[in-house]
């Protein structure tokens, strides 16, 4: 009988807490991956998001965060819970393709606004977009396709790639290939979360290749880049920032210098907006963003761009502000396409010895600019 | 293919199936001796990896972790033992493998509250990294070579153990008729209990010596758990010698399948979708080896008394 | 000793007269009646969530009545349940994909058409989920014990990493289900599914058909037979009745019932994933089963509501609720072990 009646009372309960917050609030709900390996990524894009919000001085701005822990049944739960009992305007922080695959078709079809500070699998981009879904972070093809490109203009003839078999990892490798636009020697796919790459070094060794790219995010990266160091395999390396962010350089330590990365942001990009950010970001933080605190902050101004001139209620008006796009990027120049994902530079870094004797990235120029991904006329808005 | 790429694989087979031996080995005297299911060896194995990350980040010596990850491991052992275990033998399989999976969710959230969820690094000490050159021009890490030669020194160790010793000949004793022992004066209680640490300290053994090859993270143990729940039915459940032939062949099945079978499949499809084929088949083989051996020899290769 | 050879002479299996309104049957309505009431409540009130909630109570509550008919009423300690579960809820996804994208399931030897029809996907859920039961149940019901549980595991494994590599229906990361299916009545009105309290009462429905159904065969004298496998098989074979045909078909039924909750628990979340393949979802429907009463009729929805209810507020509370299981779990088993229903409404006559 008590569990019964604990049942109805915490029923009772939770139903009296829902009428208590203003009318005129907005309310955000993160879904992000705070644990596990890769969890870094999560954490910048919320920090940046929170900085963000902390710069502008507003209180009626509510952020709901919880951690999804890497798993597309988790997030989804999250959301419903969101969107249901929390009744949230606005849906952001998906960190990975899979699970922003499983959560946000059903979450924009119900109306609510999802903006993507990282996650961005090409069906959203083609197929399956949507006018309540805003990327504005990049469309996953777009930092390896620069890569692409840029390797070809400097010459490497026989190249081997190799990417996790999941949807981010096959945009990756599609998207190089694209703008490659020659044969590469080798396509290695990895499982998800995998640990040991003893056999996956012992073929690039065997094939005939003069370069490696490769697109192993989070501590899949780690774990590959220690065990291709202890391997002795003498090949220059080549990827996108996904591998080489400033927090896996320096796990990785000095097996990770040299590296070429293609990434959106740099912290030593000179405008206003980035000065801002980096400087109140290593205040708030004691360490140097990464891409996804540089995504995060962006999403967050992004949202008060638009509260400046409507109110998520308004759901036609608040969609109109937000494809305005009037915000400083840190990125500088910053628009999106027909199908409300970004067109932007693509720089090139590489992996150097910082002062302080880490490993750090140092601009070292551009990759290709203007980059527009390629899924845009599949979208039928 | 290459023989490089084969003689490594083979290594690598061989180098998982003497970690599973020693999971499998403590699996297998328990339920020998106390007819006993325990799901919770993966929390040991869970454990042995954690104590030893810790030590060694503290001590910086990667031996003075390892003792300290099997004596941990056994020390938790004995205690669920003396708190928890026991009061199980005697009951039906269902109230052992429900209060052993309760076990498991004690530890492993357990650990996360007091580690968080984000894996430990352990790193092999300087002094084992590094390769050695093998005939065929092949290069394998000393690290894993290690672990073969830890799995062979502790198998002989095991046989010696149980068939040279006293306490051996109890175990094996208790193996054959848990109550005659009993009723010729041998301390039962102490001697499961040590057989429970024993297992304890094997599973944490190589589960330190894995997590520095890989990460050291919560619910480590479980996939772990399965291969050697897999490898004791395969070898017979009881019996140290059909463990070691159980796992050798689980490991080295598993890992071959792994690698080749999406080789094989790229012959006649996409890369991308070769591997995702040739991976659902590679993890289905070692269950179906297990059927396949089973179909022949129900109660497994091995009797409990070999 | 008498010759009680005539298993209708048997006390403790005679079927007890029912008295409702007795402590047991108190507790049983208060559990169905508190269970249909209060998300009706809540629906008026306006609290979706809590509708969607007790609708995934109800169907986790089916599956455990599955599951019950295994291990509580047949002895038969399965560890791969989740496998039935699964196939169930893949049953409803891939069903759900191929209407959506309007492409067929097979081509060869016959087209299969997907289906958005309800109907159709529980009558192909049970069959299917029947079948593999049928397949799995045959080979793992010639062994016992250890074996048995070993071998139930082994195979719900297989499913659960076939189900994760196979890269069309998402592998690892799942199947979103866009649209829910929908309930086609006569004269083709439609049921609106995608309604949470219609939804709920279809789930409701379910759950009390599939304790009728238990509570008719165990009143049966296949019924009988079951209980009599459990406790005493080599007495069954001396009244002539062989066990293991008894065994399959309880197995069978139990795996269709799974099944069944599987698909309903698809459309409920509209997202279908190994995990619900995977051995520690069968763990938890174990854990459901003993913590409610292994055996008892409505041991399984007392266990659903308790894990749920845990899962819900103690998750909320800490993210470590999992180790308050395992606590609970682990004193059940030592301590309570005839689970909630043995504590509310008392023991059972042959317990």
């Amino acid at each position: 009988m008590k569990m019964i009646s604990r049942f109805g009372l915490g029923l009772l309960l939770s139903s009296s807490l829902v009428t208590t917050a203003h009318a005129d609030d907005v309310k955000i709900g993160m879904i992000t991956t705070l644990s596990g390996g890769g969890s870094h990524l999560g954490v910048d894009v919320r920090d940046g998001f929170m900085l963000a919000l902390e710069q502008s001085g507003r209180d009626d701005v509510e952020v709901l965060i919880q951690d999804d822990a890497r798993r597309p049944d988790l997030a989804r739960t999250l959301a419903n819970e969101f969107m249901q009992r929390d009744e949230v305007d606005i849906l952001t922080g998906i960190i990975w393709s899979n699970l922003a695959m499983a959560v946000v078709p059903s979450v924009v079809r119900q109306g609510t606004f999802y903006l993507s500070p990282n996650a961005g699998p090409s069906d959203l981009a083609g197929r399956m977009c949507h006018e309540n879904y805003f990327n504005v972070a990049y469309q996953n093809d777009n930092l390896h396709g620069a890569m692409g490109a840029y390797m070809r203009e400097e010459g490497y003839e026989r190249p081997i790639i190799m990417a996790p078999n999941y949807p981010a990892g096959t945009d990756a490798l599609a998207g190089f290939k694209h703008l490659y636009e020659g044969e590469v020697v080798g396509e290695l796919y990895t499982q998800m979360g995998q640990t040991d790459y003893a056999a996956e070094i012992a073929q690039i060794r065997d094939s005939d290749a003069d370069s490696l790219f490769f697109f192993l995010p989070g501590g899949m990266g780690i774990s590959f880049m220690k065990q291709w160091e202890s391997s002795g395999v003498d090949m220059p390396i080549f990827g996108a920032a996904f591998s080489f962010d400033e927090i896996l350089i320096k796990a990785v330590g000095s097996a990770a210098i040299g590296a070429r990365n293609t990434s959106l942001w740099a912290y030593d990009l000179e405008n206003e907006a980035n000065d801002r950010f980096v400087e109140g970001f290593r205040e708030a933080y004691d360490r140097t963003p990464t891409l996804y605190a540089a995504q995060g902050y962006d999403t967050a101004n992004l949202i008060l761009s638009a509260l400046e001139t409507a109110h998520p209620d308004d759901k036609d008006a608040f969609r109109e502000a937000l494809r305005a796009a009037d915000f400083d990027s840190v990125r500088g120049e910053f628009r999106f396409g027909p199908n409300q994902h970004p067109i932007q530079d693509i720089y090139v870094r590489e992996v150097v010895e910082g002062d302080d004797g880490e490993p750090t990235n140092r601009l070292i120029g551009v990759a290709i600019e203007d980059i527009q991904d390629v899924y845009y006329e599949q979208c039928q808005m | 293919m290459s023989v490089t790429l084969l003689i490594e694989q083979l290594l690598n087979g061989v180098q998982l199936g003497t970690m599973l031996f020693l999971m499998a080995s403590g699996l297998t005297l328990v339920f020998g001796v106390m007819g006993l299911i325990n799901l919770a060896h993966g929390s040991f194995y869970m454990v042995g990896a954690y104590a030893t990350a810790a030590v060694t980040a503290s001590t910086g010596s990667f031996l003075i972790g390892l003792a300290a990850g099997m004596t941990a491991a056994a020390l938790v052992g004995a205690l669920v033992e003396l708190l928890v275990i026991r009061r199980l033998y005697h009951r039906p399989h269902l109230d052992q493998v429900l209060a052993t999976f309760a076990l498991i969710l004690i530890f492993s959230e357990g650990t996360r509250w007091i580690f968080g969820s984000s894996p430990l690094w352990l790193s092999p000490p300087s002094w084992l990294t590094g390769f050695v050159t093998l005939p065929g021009d092949t290069r394998y890490p000393i690290y894993r070579l290690m672990l073969i030669g830890v799995g062979i020194a502790i198998s002989i160790a095991l046989y010696l153990l149980i068939s040279r010793t006293r306490l051996g000949m109890r175990i094996r004793a208790g193996e054959s008729d848990r109550e005659m022992i009993g009723a010729l004066g041998v301390n039962i209680s102490k001697l499961y209990t040590l057989v429970f640490a024993l297992g304890a300290a094997l599973a944490g053994l190589a589960g330190a010596l894995v997590g520095a090859l890989q990460s050291v993270q919560v619910g480590m143990g479980e996939p772990v758990l399965i291969l050697a729940f897999v490898v004791i039915v395969i070898g017979g459940i009881g019996s140290i010698k059909g463990a070691l032939l159980g796992a050798l062949l689980v490991g080295i099945v598993d890992t071959l399948g792994r690698v080749y079978l999406p080789i094989f499949f790229q012959a006649f499809m996409p890369p991308s979708e070769a591997t995702g084929v040739g991976s659902a088949l590679a993890a289905m083989l070692i269950y179906i080896l297990m059927a396949v051996i089973l179909a022949f020899k129900p109660k497994g290769l091995f009797s409990a008394h070999d | 000793m008498t010759n009680t050879t005539s298993l209708s002479k048997n006390a403790a299996l005679a079927p007890e007269a029912d008295r409702p309104f007795d402590r047991k049957g108190l507790v049983q309505m208060a559990l169905l009646g508190l269970l249909l009431l209060l998300p009706v409540a809540a629906y008026f009130l306006g609290h979706i969530y809590y509708v969607n909630l007790a609708s995934r109570i109800t169907i986790i509550a089916m599956a455990a009545v599955g599951l019950n008919l295994a291990i509580g009423y047949g002895g038969m300690v399965s560890f791969g349940h989740a496998a039935y579960f699964g196939l169930g809820g893949y049953v409803a996804g891939i069903s759900a994909y191929h209407a959506f994208d309007m492409t067929p399931f097979m081509t060869w030897p016959f087209s299969v058409p997907g289906s958005d029809n309800l109907l159709v996907i529980w009558l192909a859920a049970m069959l299917l989920c029947g079948l593999l039961a049928l397949v799995i149940g045959a080979i793992s019901l010639r062994t016992t014990g250890v074996y048995f549980i070993m071998i139930t595991l082994a195979f719900a494994q297989m499913i659960y990493y076939f189900a994760n590599s196979w890269p069309t229906y998402g592998g690892e990361d799942g199947l979103p289900i866009y649209i829910r299916n929908t309930l086609p009545l006569f004269n083709n009105n439609m049921l609106d599914s995608s309604d949470a309290l219609t939804y709920f009462l279809i789930c409701f429905t379910g759950l009390v058909l599939a304790m009728a159904i238990t509570s008719r065969m165990m009143k049966s004298r296949f019924g009988a037979a079951l209980t009599m496998a459990r406790l005493n098989d080599v007495r069954l074979a001396t009244a002539g009745i062989s066990p293991y045909p008894i065994r399959l078909v309880a197995f069978v039924i139990s795996a269709a019932i799974t099944g069944l909750a599987g698909a309903l628990y698809a459309d409920l979340n509209g997202f279908v994933s190994p995990t619900m393949l995977s051995w520690h979802f069968s763990g938890e429907l174990m854990v459901i089963v003993i913590l409610g009463g292994v055996g008892r009729l409505y041991g399984p929805l007392a266990g659903a509501v308790l894990f749920v209810m845990m899962e819900t507020f103690l998750g909320g509370v800490t993210q470590y609720w999992q180790l308050f299981l395992g606590l609970v779990l682990l004193g059940v088993v030592l301590f309570a072990k005839h689970g909630v229903m043995g504590w509310l409404a008392g023991r059972e006559r042959n317990e």
